[in-house]
């Protein structure tokens, strides 16, 4: 699925990866326990989290995972905004709770694994 | 007690210093390590699992050390990630290892870590996992990945 597509599937307002949204993910995972992302996630997948701290784009960067959604309406801070920059990471935010924006992907034909 | 990578297969050596519950800089040693890995034109699928090892590695140190040194090695055959910080060690190593148990901080679990899945994720992606500690005096790991599995 185009990152593009998450975007529109998700009401999903773009903070930052304009140049990416054509890219295509094959998985998505939702969670707020960087523990778990770290042990079970593939690359090429979306995060969705409500978690909103540095070290989300750090996770996402070790597991070469292409773009983040953060839920409820979070808005990352301006240095997160910029790491994500420095390492093609796309930045969604949308104002769903994580257990209906995955709901969304998963009616959109996303998988998990 | 540990084999050290042979000296005339060395290609490169880096060191990283870190910094005991720094949770700013926690990662930017496993991010360097990654830019390098790729740089040097590592296979993708070796550098993914050097990358989450090495930053599993650093997050135990900033959470549980005093602080230490992370050394990677790369050869030909194989890249080697050494871990060694200055204590306070861990007491029960198999404990350690068991998915779920965990001694982390209140802030470390806040910011999303602490679930005890750290070394068994090391283990997980890497070839060989060598682990030893001392109350009081420190924890050495030391994880190798095979260039050619």
């Amino acid at each position: 699925m185009k990152i593009r597509t998450i975007k529109e599937l998700l009401d999903a307002r773009l903070i930052a990866g304009e140049d990416f949204l054509d890219n295509e993910v094959l998985y998505a995972c939702g969670s707020d326990l960087m523990s778990d992302v770290l042990a079970f996630v593939k690359e090429q997948t979306v995060l969705l989290t409500g978690l909103n701290n540095p070290q989300v784009i750090r996770t996402a960067e070790m597991l070469d995972v292409s773009a983040i959604v953060f839920v409820r309406g979070k808005t990352p801070s301006p240095e997160i905004i910029q790491m994500a920059l420095e390492r093609d990471i796309v930045l969604l935010s949308t104002d769903h709770t994580l257990f209906e924006a995955c709901g969304k992907l998963y009616e959109g034909g996303l998988r998990g694994r | 007690m540990t084999e050290s990578a042979n000296n005339e297969d060395l290609v490169m050596v880096q060191t990283y210093e870190i910094e005991a519950g720094n949770f700013t800089l926690a990662g930017e040693a496993a991010s360097n390590i990654k830019k390098l890995l790729r740089q040097l034109g590592i296979d993708a699928k070796i550098v993914r699992k050097v990358s989450i090892a090495a930053y599993e590695a650093e997050l135990n140190m900033v959470i549980h050390s005093l602080g230490g040194i992370m050394r990677l090695e790369i050869t030909p055959k194989e890249i080697v990630l050494k871990a060694r910080d200055d204590g306070p060690g861990i007491e029960d190593i198999e404990l350690a290892m068991q998915e779920g148990y965990s001694t982390a901080t209140e802030l470390a679990r806040e910011l999303g870590f602490g679930a005890g899945m750290g070394l068994p994720n090391i283990k997980r992606c890497s070839d060989k996992l060598h682990l030893q500690s001392k109350l009081g005096l420190g924890t050495y790991l030391e994880a190798r990945f095979f260039c050619n599995p």
